[in-house]
C-alpha cells in the first residue's frame, strides 16, 4: 500500500478509511467526484440509470440527503444501491432530520453496509421543501459532526464518549470513515467563511467540497485566505461546478439561489448561444481547467443537477479521464 | 416579555359554542403591554362576543394570571359564568384551567414568543428559554434563538448580505450579527474554536422544567 504522508492520514501505513477517495487523494491524484440525487420514489430503476452515467467517470459520487428539504430515497439506501451498482457513495448527512442517535446509529449501518465516505451538512432548512411544516431538529451543527465522526473513527468513542464495543469485554469496532465537508465561499460574512473552513478542519475534516463556483474571482480570493492559513495542506478542497442547461436555470441561480453569485456575463453567454446546454458545459470545462491551475484546489465536485447522463462528457472535455485507479 | 396575538375569531367562537356566559379575564402584563390582552383588548372581545346576542359577558382583568393569588379577586365572578375565556399567555390560561377545575377554560390568544418591542406594533423574539445562556460569549446576540437553525459554530451557507435564506426580506442573520459585535468588540477570536454540542436536556427535551430556590422556599 503506497501512502503518502498527508495531513489527514491517520495511523503509519493504513488509510483511515481505505475508500477509493481516499486512496486517490493519498496519492495527490486530482479527483473528480459528482452528485447522485435519489428519487422522490421508489423507483430503483432512476438511481441505476444515474448510477451508469456516473461510473468510470468520477472517483466517487455523492447520495445527496433529503436534498433542498425534499422527501427521498434516503442517502443510506441509495448509497448502498450505489455500492452494488460499482459506484463509490459519499453519503451525504445532515443535521436537520436526525439527532444524535440517530447519526450514529446511521453512520454504524453505513459502515456495515460497506459505505466508507460520508459528507458532514447542516442541511437545507425544511421551509424551502415539501414539508414545510415539519420541525427541524439540528441537535448538533455540521460542524459538530464533524467531531463526532472523527472521535468515533479515531477515538473509537460515541458522542457521550462510551467506547464503540458491544459489551464491557468486547473489543470496540468502530465506523472508519473518510469525512467531508461543505464550505461557500460566497456566502456571508466573507471573512468569517476561511474560519469556518478552519474550523472543520480542526474538528477532523478530511476533504472539503465548495459550494458551486461561478464567481472565480471572489473563488480565487477565498483560495488565498485559505493558503494563507495553510488549510489546503490540513484538508483536500475540491471546487464545486454546476453546468449551467439553460437561460432560465442561469438567471434563477443569480437572482434567487441564497449563497450563490453568478457575474451577468454568463447571463449573457448563454442567452447569445444558439445551443445553451453545449454553451453551459464548454462553460463548465472551461472552468476546470482554471481550477486546475490554482494551488490547493485538489478536485473538483461536479453537481449536475438532474443532468447526470452529461458528466462523463464534461470529464472526458476536462481530459480528466481515465480515472487513476490506486490499490 | 411575553409576546402574543388574539387568535382568529372564528376559532374562539368555535370555543363558546353552547355557552351563554362567560368570563373574558384579562392580564395587566406581558399581553397588557403588547397590547393582545389587557383590559381594552377584553373590553373590545368582550362586546364583539355579545354582538350575536347569544352570549353574556362578564368583564375582569387581573394583575398577573401566572401567579395563583391574582385569581381570588375573580372567584366569584368565575362561579357565576359557564365558561372562562382567558386573554392571558399559554401560562395563565393554564393556572386558570388548574384553579377552577370544574369550568371549561379557552385561550383568546396564541402565544408567540419572548421579545422585544420593536417599534410600534412591532415585536421581535430574543429568547427561547434554553435555560444555558452563551450570550455572554456570543456578544450578547443569541444563536439558539436567531439563527433560524440553531447552528453553534457560525452562519451556514444561507446568509447573505447580513441576512437570512429562510426570509431574506425580514430575518436578519443571527450569525452576522454575532459576527459584527465581537469585530466591534475586538473578539472574533472567540469564534475560532469549536463550539460542543448543546446539553439540551436542560431545555425543554429534559421535559417541563421546575424550579426551586432552596433560599426563598418555604
Amino acid at each position: 500500500m503506497g501512502v503518502r504522508g498527508w495531513g489527514c492520514m491517520g495511523d503509519k501505513n493504513t488509510y483511515k478509511s481505505g475508500s477509493n477517495l481516499e486512496k486517490l487523494m493519498a496519492a495527490g491524484e486530482f479527483v473528480v467526484t459528482a452528485e447522485l440525487g435519489p428519487p422522490k420514489s421508489a423507483d430503483p430503476e432512476i438511481i441505476k440509470t444515474k448510477a451508469n452515467h456516473l461510473r468510470g467517470w468520477v472517483d466517487a459520487a455523492n447520495v445527496t440527503d433529503n436534498q433542498t428539504a425534499i422527501v427521498r430515497v434516503s442517502s443510506l439506501g441509495a448509497s448502498k444501491l450505489a455500492l452494488d451498482l460499482g459506484l463509490e457513495p459519499v453519503m451525504q448527512m445532515t443535521c436537520r432530520d436526525r439527532n444524535r442517535l440517530a447519526m450514529q446509529a446511521d453512520i454504524l449501518s453505513a459502515y456495515l453496509l460497506g459505505i466508507r465516505n460520508l459528507v458532514c451538512l447542516t442541511g437545507d432548512h425544511q421551509c424551502f421543501g415539501n414539508h414545510p411544516t415539519a420541525r427541524h431538529v439540528f441537535d448538533l451543527d455540521s460542524i459538530q459532526l464533524i467531531r463526532m465522526v472523527r472521535d468515533m473513527r479515531d477515538k473509537k468513542i460515541f458522542a457521550c464518549g462510551e467506547e464503540i464495543k458491544a459489551s464491557s469485554k468486547a473489543v470496540p469496532h468502530e465506523p472508519r470513515m473518510f469525512i467531508g465537508a461543505a464550505a461557500n465561499p460566497f456566502a456571508d460574512p466573507f471573512e468569517f467563511r476561511v474560519t469556518r473552513l478552519e474550523k472543520k478542519v480542526e474538528a477532523g475534516v478530511d476533504f472539503i467540497q465548495t459550494q458551486c463556483i461561478y464567481d472565480m474571482e471572489r473563488f480565487q480570493r477565498w483560495m488565498e485566505l485559505v493558503r494563507a492559513r495553510g488549510l489546503h495542506q490540513r484538508c483536500k478542497i475540491l471546487a464545486g461546478l454546476t453546468p449551467l442547461k439553460s437561460v432560465g436555470m442561469t438567471k434563477h441561480m443569480r437572482d434567487n439561489v441564497a449563497g450563490i453569485k453568478l457575474p451577468s456575463s454568463y447571463v449573457e453567454r448563454m442567452e447569445r448561444s444558439k445551443d445553451p446546454k453545449t454553451e453551459g458545459i464548454a462553460i463548465c470545462v472551461e472552468q476546470i481547467q482554471v481550477l486546475r491551475q490554482i494551488e490547493g484546489v485538489a478536485g473538483i465536485h461536479l453537481m449536475a443537477i438532474e443532468w447526470e447522463s452529461k458528466v462523463g462528457e464534461i470529464v472526458q472535455k476536462a481530459g480528466l479521464v481515465p480515472r487513476p485507479v490506486v490499490e | 416579555m411575553i409576546i402574543a396575538e388574539q387568535k382568529p375569531m372564528d376559532e374562539i367562537l368555535e370555543f363558546l359554542q353552547g355557552h351563554r356566559k362567560v368570563l373574558v379575564l384579562g392580564c395587566g402584563t406581558c399581553v397588557t403591554i403588547c397590547l393582545a390582552g389587557g383590559e381594552r383588548e377584553v373590553a373590545t372581545l368582550a362586546s364583539a362576543l355579545r354582538l350575536g346576542g347569544k352570549l353574556e359577558t362578564v368583564e375582569q382583568t387581573i394583575e398577573r394570571q401566572c401567579d395563583a393569588e391574582f385569581f381570588e379577586s375573580v372567584r366569584e365572578a368565575a362561579t357565576a359564568c359557564d365558561a372562562i375565556l382567558s386573554l392571558a399567555c399559554g401560562v395563565g390560561v393554564q393556572l386558570a384551567a388548574r384553579l377552577f377545575g370544574d369550568k371549561p377554560v379557552y385561550p383568546a390568544l396564541n402565544t408567540k414568543f419572548m421579545g422585544t418591542n420593536e417599534a410600534a406594533g412591532k415585536w421581535a423574539e430574543n429568547c427561547l428559554a434554553c435555560g444555558d445562556c452563551q450570550l455572554g460569549v456570543f456578544g450578547g446576540v443569541c444563536p439558539v434563538t436567531r439563527c433560524s437553525k440553531s447552528l453553534a459554530n457560525g452562519p451556514c451557507g444561507g446568509s447573505e448580505d447580513g441576512m437570512c435564506e429562510v426570509d431574506p426580506k425580514t430575518i436578519e442573520c443571527g450569525w452576522q450579527l454575532i459576527h459584527d459585535r465581537l469585530k466591534a468588540l475586538g473578539k472574533l477570536d472567540v469564534l475560532t474554536g469549536v463550539a460542543a454540542p448543546r446539553d439540551w436536556s436542560k431545555t425543554h427535551c429534559g421535559g417541563p422544567r421546575r424550579l426551586t430556590r432552596e433560599d426563598v422556599a418555604d
